[in-house]
């Protein structure tokens, strides 16, 4: 299944969902494509006039330009995700790595498309990442497999 | 060609980043490799990469982490020695996962070994009305 994760980016939750053999929809992907479609408009991203029409499908106009670019990389993320992993307030996404408004729509809009959804913390300890592990593995074992293989962990 | 880059991330005892290379270097495919102080960055074709990215985890599951990358490694935009120096974007957020990734390694174990951990009581944050109360009985009346 393709699982949505929360931060974007993470590489906790991208490794995690990757190996109990699901599929991760990570911003990297939607980055990766921008960057190697042939055609350069305005690099480093290949932006094109079509791309704002995505973000203008979740925001209005007068909100921040911001907002909805960063809406315009989450659409093709949100329309594809059949199940997702939210970490809450993680601490990178505050302050100027993050923009709180499209963190906060992000969020909206994954309770809203009832998908399986998962909330938790980020780890601060062992003890903590022992659950945390446990409660993402139990997550994604309970939705449809994939069909790719998970991969072998040597015991 | 569909082309992908993973960046491999290692937080290992038994393993350093070279060795990683000189694997990847190893294997026959058709793949740019690229050692870093945290681990290797792959690029090549889709399937390729994917196929070797399952026998380079397996050298060290609990100590190996994977995830994809948007930009190839030397990329003009991206790299440090074109932009003259500078943190690496995207150095925060991996230093922030990083600070992580032992935790996460001694939970993959846990979880292998069958544990089933206890919840935790987290500390909750500072209820805003006793926040108040509490400011209300630090003031010195005049």
């Amino acid at each position: 299944m393709k699982v949505f994760i929360y931060p974007t980016n993470s590489l906790i939750l991208s490794d995690l969902v990757e190996r109990f053999g699901h599929k991760p929809l990570a911003m990297m992907q939607v980055i990766g494509k921008k960057v190697r479609t042939q055609g350069l408009d305005s690099p480093p991203l290949n932006v094109t006039p079509e791309d704002p029409k995505f973000g203008l499908k979740y925001a209005a106009v007068e909100v921040p330009s911001g907002v909805r670019g960063r809406m315009a990389l989450f659409d093709p993320l949100l329309t594809q995700a059949e199940a997702a992993i939210v970490v809450v307030d993680p601490v990178l996404s505050f302050g100027c790595q993050g923009c709180a408004r499209t963190n906060e729509l992000v969020n909206f809009l994954l309770r809203g498309k009832k998908i399986p959804l998962l909330r938790l913390d980020y780890p601060n300890n062992e003890e903590e990442a022992k659950l945390f592990v446990y409660k993402i593995s139990e997550f994604l074992k309970s939705l449809k497999p994939e069909t790719a293989k998970p991969v072998e962990v040597k015991k | 060609m569909d082309t992908i880059n993973k960046m491999i991330i290692v937080k290992s005892s038994k393993l350093l980043p070279s060795d990683i290379a000189m694997k990847l270097y190893e294997s026959k495919p058709d793949i740019m490799v690229k050692e870093t102080c945290y681990g290797v960055l792959v690029t090549g074709e889709r399937e390729v990469v994917e196929n070797l990215i399952l026998d380079i985890r397996k050298l060290d599951p609990y100590g190996i982490f994977i995830k994809e990358r948007g930009f190839s490694p030397g990329e003009p935009f991206r790299c440090r020695s074109y932009r003259h120096g500078g943190s690496k974007p995207g150095f925060h957020n991996l230093q922030n996962d990083d600070a992580m990734l032992t935790y996460i390694s001694s939970g993959l174990k846990a979880l292998d070994k069958g544990e089933i951990p206890v919840e935790i009581k987290r500390k909750k944050k500072l209820d805003i009305d006793k926040f108040m109360e509490i400011i209300k009985g630090s003031e010195v009346s005049k």
